[in-house]
């Protein structure tokens, strides 16, 4: 074994890149998102607010074999979004790596919505008003005022989705399958080799491959909330 | 230029109805009153932060609210500079980022003027967090001033500060009125303050605006300066000089020469005291052998009866500033009072600051 031991093979270098590209498309499409509804359950008062509230809250609460089930009507080749997807821009959702950034996305959004908007919540609204007065926008204040305050939480944000799109499968394997090179993630592969007799050696290199994964972008992510925090209080 | 602000609101929130009615010109006016009295109700409907449920506020022929022509312009449209009791300064920005955040290229003055008026100017590479507290007020004032506001509303800006930093920022407030020619509103219920700062009172109660004028004109009032904890009179007198071995500072007015205890101020500013009407004792004749210093000529204008046992007197300076006095029936009687008469005053004490009050000199 040897050096074998410390090289990835296809499998695994393949299942590890596909992770990282589908975590880190969906984290960078949730975030403005999850920012810009962040700012409305925190800032404004409006009828339905509790609904939406449930609703962008729904992904946390269903099992992610559900929200994985309704992705795949919705974004099928026949489902309302899939249809206008393909026609508009021809884009295919279904059975491709951009499928699995989806469910990954949604399944995550809830975590990095509260995160903002704990963060927000705690940000002095009279920081926002004191801005107006000298005289910024309402775009000038979000920007200058609103979001830096907010980064924190942002940065926390990002790091709990990021790890939640890393272990998500449920949902993945619903709405995706586990196509080789395509939607099989670590998660997937792992579910793969253990279904497959004699892969055990295979399944434990998976295993360690996530555990490996997870510390470094947990340790990144505080490196980088300690950062944050010292930028928006300084010192 | 002369600035007219007018303000007709009403304001109803869960039980307390503001309504003012006022016009607030140049130079600052001290808006005062006891706590929930709706002052700074009053500041944040100028400034747009509350909204009133009717009436009209506008500065110059700028409107800033008006029901008849459903008006309410944004806060940043105002063009008014707003200092909160806490600085709420930008904590992610240096002091030098605050200072700019809001100026305008229209502003005549630079980041180097204001911080150098303000004392601020070694402070520019620091955070809000490394400020003291009297540094982040002075720092919010600039910031407001950057703006080149028409207005500047300041809500008891020296709030909780010791009295050694509120006696150092006072004055850079009246370096504020005199330089940059900018009506300022200030709230407060320190009396110290008003003493030093008002050329105009308002005082406010329970939601409504109990009376209104230039500050020895409010005072005059019987019942407001017992009210305000402010029973007595405003004086000016002009600094003399300072006698630094017993801690004494001399000031002349046209009545003759003050001592009191040593203040900052340097020989030939004018200074405002204040006098409790009931620390001032009247003689017919100049007395001698007495441990009062503090003596002066004044002429007995007004006689009146107060809630017993007390009478209240008013007394001329020759100058003509009104002094006024709080003694007994009995008094007046025994030495034969009357309007027209020339007395001596003898002050017991004198305050310029609530810290000197107790220094009976």
């Amino acid at each position: 074994m040897g050096d074998a031991l410390f090289t990835l093979s296809a499998f695994e270098t393949e299942a590890l890149l596909l992770s990282l590209r589908v975590a880190v498309w969906a984290v960078l499409g949730s975030l403005p998102f999850a920012i810009g509804f962040a700012w409305l359950l925190s800032r404004k008062e409006f009828w339905g607010k509790s609904a939406l509230n449930a609703v962008l809250h729904l992904p946390l609460v269903v099992p992610p074999v559900v929200v994985g089930y309704g992705l795949l009507v919705l974004f099928g080749r026949n489902g309302p979004l899939g249809k206008w997807l393909l026609d508009t821009f021809g884009v295919s959702v279904a059975f491709s790596w951009k499928g699995a950034a989806i469910a990954a996305a949604v399944v995550s959004f809830p975590l990095m919505l509260r995160a903002i908007k704990l963060s927000m919540d705690a940000v002095d609204e009279r920081l926002e008003f004191v801005a107006h007065t000298l005289g910024a926008s309402r775009w000038k204040v979000l920007r200058t005022v609103t979001i830096p305050l907010t980064m924190p939480g942002i940065v926390a944000g990002i790091a709990l989705s990021f790890a939640r799109c890393l272990g998500e499968f449920g949902a993945t394997i619903t709405f995706v399958a586990n196509i080789p090179g395509e939607t099989r993630t670590l998660p997937l592969a792992l579910y793969t080799a253990i279904n497959s007799p004699g892969a055990e050696m295979q399944a434990g290199r998976i295993v360690l491959i996530s555990v490996v994964l997870a510390l470094g972008a947990l340790a990144l992510s505080e490196i980088a909330a300690h950062r944050v925090t010292k930028a928006v209080h300084g010192i | 230029m002369a600035s007219d602000l007018q303000i007709d609101i009403t304001l109803a929130r869960d039980g307390f109805t503001l309504q003012a009615n006022t016009q607030i010109g140049s130079g600052i006016t001290v808006v005062t009153g006891p706590s929930g009295a709706g002052k700074s109700t009053l500041i944040g409907a100028i400034a747009g932060a509350v909204k009133p449920d009717r009436g009209r506020i506008s500065l110059n022929d700028h409107i800033f609210f008006d029901t008849a022509s459903r008006r309410h312009l944004r806060p940043a449209a105002r063009n008014i500079g707003y200092v909160l009791q806490d600085s709420l300064l930008f904590p992610h920005m240096s002091v030098k980022q605050n200072l700019l955040y809001g100026s305008r290229k229209s502003s005549t003055w630079t980041v180097d003027d204001i911080a150098k008026i303000l004392e601020i100017d070694g402070l520019l590479a620091r955070r809000p967090k490394q400020l003291s507290g009297g540094e982040r007020r002075r720092v919010a004032i600039g910031r407001a001033l950057m703006t080149n506001p028409q207005l500047l509303l300041l809500d008891e800006p020296l709030a909780n500060l010791d009295a050694t930093r509120r006696r150092a920022i006072l004055p850079l407030i009246e370096r504020l009125r005199d330089e940059f020619d900018l009506p300022i509103i200030y709230v407060t219920h320190a009396w110290s303050e008003i003493i030093r700062l008002a050329d105009r009172l308002i005082v406010m109660k329970d939601g409504q605006i109990t009376n209104q004028g230039t500050l020895s004109e409010v005072l005059a009032t019987d019942d407001i300066g017992a009210e305000l904890g402010l029973d007595g009179s405003v004086i000016e007198a002009t600094v003399l000089g300072h006698d630094n071995e017993q801690g004494l500072s001399t000031l002349s007015s046209t009545s003759g020469q003050l001592h009191i205890a040593q203040i900052v101020d340097q020989p030939g500013s004018n200074v405002r005291l204040f006098i409790g009407a009931a620390d001032v004792a009247l003689a017919l004749s100049r007395p001698v052998g007495l441990s009062v210093q503090n003596i002066l000529e004044a002429t007995i204008i007004d006689i009146r009866p107060g809630t017993p046992p007390v009478v209240n007197i008013d007394l001329a300076l020759n100058d003509g500033q009104v002094l006024r006095s709080r003694v007994t029936p009995r008094a007046v009687e025994s030495l034969g009072l009357t309007k027209g008469q020339s007395v001596y005053a003898l002050i017991k004490s004198v305050a310029l600051d609530k810290d000197l009050l107790h220094h009976p000199l």
